[in-house]
């Protein structure tokens, strides 16, 4: 029966680091901004430049 | 220029900005992405960013190699501007980092106040087409909120104890409380003791600190009979386990606080990005251009005072009522009234604060200060300092009632044991207080209404808070403003009658009208958009004449566009101004004929208006304007009685006021600062607003402008709402009765209590959602047939 004193203390421990996780995934700021950084995400890393021409005609206003 | 069409100067200069630091992957994003640019660009607008002590007041956090600031930018609307905006630094070296936040339409920028300052910063964003919206009010507290991260941490301990307590609890159940090893029993009874401590502490310390405020100001708050059960059933389980008779309810005690804290962090869900409490302060400007001695120094305006000379240029708001001094005054009202049509000022007329000038710069003498101007004194009226829809919760007048009949029964309880059997009294009280907790209330309300906000959201009806349904659901009286409420600022009617213009001489008008940024002339401009020409015209010439119109030279041809006086022709003095505006053309000298400008109500406005006459609303109308559209407004609203012209701003509050005791309950739904009073003084006050980003005065909630013919859907669903709650407290009465029929008896086991609380809470959840998701049916269809008729 001792076995189950020891899986109760690892289940606690493994629950407790799903807390920590939680709490510095809160602290660290990942709730504050929930949208934008599914649209981050789509940039290229184009740190340094690259001459490109771009492919859609741009800034013609539409309504 | 690399074959791309502009359509206008300011854009092609942005897109040359671009194309210098090659960002032009911006336009890969979207589908033609730009905002319109500014065209022009008043280099001296800014200038009130080099005081100092303005400076002070906005950044966040200076030192010598690095500033940091947020600013508002309601023209965030793409991923584009996301990445526009975060690629600051590669535009400008002086900017260190920026990073945005798109639901707040918010950026966050770090820079090098050495290699850049905070005006140079501030334009280029305005270039770009970002305008930061800066106004007095950020300089007196600033009104970014900082995130609640307290909320997110108490859930997070709730749930992790809840659902360890739960678990460990399972054995004693299983076993009918006969666990064979003596030894386990104890393990497990301390381990949950230990466990429900930071519940019982730290989560919910919010209920317990809400609970006290409410008795100390003798209000009986629903937080209170929750606080009291927490304690009751937290203090009768560390008493059982201590003295070894039994392992507690700590499993329910912990399950009430962590439903209790999901369920109001569901409904404080709100909108970031709008701000619902704005006065004046947020539409005046920051700073103004004051003459001091024939020099031009800038002040804030807070310190302007009467008999002060100040210049306001091009697209500059007046801050404070002044006379004219010198200069053509061409004041738009449209933040004011709604009305877009400049009104042409003389020398010496007083112009009324929150007008902006179009044109060329005014000179003006203050006659009064920024605060005692004839649309900021609206402000001095108490009715602003009153706080409404907060708390109003009809829940929280049911929580009297219900701890009333909770002491009653524990109470009766407590004497029927006294004389029967008396070691059953504790028991028998305690568990009454245990299981009888208003938890099943709560979340009643509080999903209910948290579901609705979210549909009402996704409906482009963003409402303040969940208390401003129930304040829906009373209504019986809706007042209308008119210019744009039940008229369009935008899309206004615009006809050609004359000789009939061939394509050359479109392009023509096209060209000259699109130079200008009076509004009249952005009319014409966006109404001959359509017509595209390939041509390749050159603009050799042009000037604006404010209030008059415009003159230009287009491939040699002389062209001359504006009001009858202004194109001197025989052939348009027998046009007279009626309801609308009629902009003249002449072309080499030769008459071609007119433009007329009207209103134009909303599409599907009449439909609404019957809709809710078959309803047996009460509907009125004040408009600020003359009587001009009397009679098809009329028509619209069939009555003489309710249409009321010429309503100044405190004419509309009165009036709202008027209604209110006659014990009506008023919708207000207005859009200018002229009805920010109206707004505040009616029961629930809707702002209506054709972009989101466009400033709103203080209201209850904000509606977007193609939504307002669903008024009539809105207000029928957030009376069914009312009806759901109703139905679900009924059933949680039900799951009262139940618990207590056992808790009265002295039998409540732990395990009943670990049963009937999750079972009753998540069913009432789901009942609520489920409910009110089919019955938002209503309005989606509304809103569907409505997409399907335009």
């Amino acid at each position: 029966m001792s076995a189950l004193f020891i899986l109760i203390g690892i289940s606690i421990l493994v629950a407790g680091s799903f807390l920590t996780a939680f709490l510095w995934s809160v602290r660290n700021g990942q709730y504050e901004d929930d949208y934008t950084p599914s649209i981050r995400i789509l940039f290229d890393n184009t740190s340094e430049p690259t001459k490109t021409e771009p492919s859609i005609k741009p800034l013609i206003q539409t309504k | 220029m690399d074959n791309i069409s502009f359509c206008c100067e300011g854009c092609k200069q942005v897109y040359l900005l671009l194309n210098e630091n090659n960002l032009c992957v911006y336009y890969n994003f979207e589908k033609a992405p730009g905002i319109k640019a500014k065209g022009k660009f008043v280099s001296g607008k800014f200038a009130y960013l080099d005081d100092t002590e303005i400076i002070q007041k906005l950044v966040q956090f200076t030192s010598d190699t690095q500033t940091n600031i947020s600013f508002q930018l309601p023209q965030m609307h793409c991923s584009s501007c996301v990445f526009l905006l975060e690629n600051l630094h590669r535009i400008e070296p002086g900017i260190i980092k920026s990073i945005t936040n798109f639901q707040r339409k918010e950026v966050f920028i770090i820079f090098d106040p050495l290699k850049i300052s905070l005006r140079k910063v501030v334009e280029l964003l305005a270039f770009i087409g970002y305008e930061p919206s800066i106004r007095l009010q950020d300089s007196f507290e600033k009104p970014i909120i900082p995130f609640n991260k307290k909320e997110l941490y108490h859930i997070g301990v709730a749930g992790f104890c809840f659902s360890n307590i739960m678990m460990l609890s399972f054995p004693e159940y299983f076993s009918a409380g006969n666990i064979e090893q003596a030894g386990l029993k104890a393990t497990f009874a301390w381990l949950n003791l230990s466990l429900s401590l930071p519940v019982l502490f730290f989560s919910a310390s919010g209920i317990f600190i809400s609970a006290w405020k409410g008795i100390r100001q003798k209000f009986l708050n629903i937080d209170v009979p929750l606080a009291l059960a927490i304690l009751v059933t937290f203090g009768r389980s560390y008493y059982e386990i201590i003295s070894g008779q039994g392992a507690g309810w700590l499993d329910s005690g912990t399950g009430i606080v962590f439903f209790m804290l999901i369920g109001r962090w569901f409904q404080n869900k709100t909108y970031d990005s709008f701000s619902f409490d704005r006065d004046y302060k947020s539409y005046f400007p920051l700073g103004v251009t004051k003459l001091m001695n024939g020099k031009e120094i800038n002040i804030p305006v807070t310190q302007l005072t009467k008999g002060d000379c100040i210049i306001i240029r091009n697209e500059e708001m007046v801050p404070a009522d002044a006379i004219l001094d010198q200069g053509e005054a061409n004041i738009d009202y449209s933040f004011v009234s709604g009305e877009s049509k400049p009104v042409a000022k003389k020398i010496g007329d007083l112009i009324y604060a929150g007008g902006k000038q179009c044109g060329s710069s005014i000179r003006m003498q203050v006659v009064k200060e920024a605060s005692q101007s004839y649309i900021t004194q609206l402000w001095n009226n108490d009715i602003f300092k009153r706080k409404k829809n907060i708390a109003t919760s009809f829940i929280h007048p049911w929580s009297k009632y219900f701890t009333a009949a909770l002491f009653l029964v524990a109470i009766t309880a407590g004497i029927y044991w006294a004389l029967v059997e008396s070691s059953k009294i504790l028991p028998s009280v305690t568990a009454v207080l245990i299981v009888a907790c208003p938890c099943s209330l709560l979340l009643s309300a509080t999903f209910t209404y948290g579901n609705m906000l979210r549909i009402f959201g996704k409906n482009k009806l963003y409402l303040k808070n969940a208390g401003v349904i129930e304040s829906l659901a009373k209504i019986n009286t809706i007042v209308f403003d008119k210019t744009g409420t039940i008229t369009q600022n935008e899309f206004a009617k615009v006809f050609y009658e004359g000789v009939k213009l061939t394509n050359h001489e479109i392009a023509i008008v096209k060209l000259a009208t699109g130079q200008s940024s009076h509004p009249l002339s952005r009319t014409i401009y966006n109404f001959l958009s359509s017509y595209h020409s390939k041509e390749e015209l050159t603009l050799e010439y042009f000037k604006e004449y404010a209030g008059k119109g415009l003159s230009a030279v287009v491939d040699g041809v002389i062209v001359k566009i504006g009001s009858g006086n202004f194109v001197k022709q025989l052939a348009c003095q027998t046009i007279f101004d009626g309801s609308g505006s009629y902009i003249h053309v002449v072309l080499d000298g030769v008459y071609k004929g007119f433009f007329i400008i009207s209103n134009q109500y909303r599409e599907g406005i009449n439909i609404t208006i019957n809709h809710l006459k078959e309803k047996k609303y009460e509907l009125l109308l004040l408009s600020g304007d003359n009587d001009a559209e009397k009679k098809t407004l009329e028509e619209l609203f069939a009555s003489k009685n309710n249409i009321l012209f010429n309503q100044s701003p405190q004419d509309k509050l009165n009036t709202i006021k008027n209604l209110q005791d006659q014990n009506k309950k008023v919708l207000m739904l207005g859009d200018g600062l002229n009805d920010a009073g109206a707004l505040m003084q009616s029961d629930v006050g809707i702002a209506v607003s054709d972009h989101s980003a466009q400033f709103s005065p203080a209201c209850d909630a904000i509606i977007d402008g193609s939504k307002m013919e669903l008024v009539h859907a809105i207000l029928a669903y957030a009376r069914t709402g009312k009806k759901i709650v109703a139905a679900s407290f009924a059933l949680s009465i039900v799951y009262n009765i139940v618990g207590l029929s056992f808790a009265v008896k002295g039998t409540l086991s732990p395990m009943v209590a670990a049963i009937l609380m999750p079972t009753s809470s998540i069913s009432i959840v789901l009942l609520v959602t489920f409910l009110s998701s089919l019955c938002a049916r209503g309005l989606s269809k509304a809103s569907k047939n409505q997409s399907l008729s335009t």
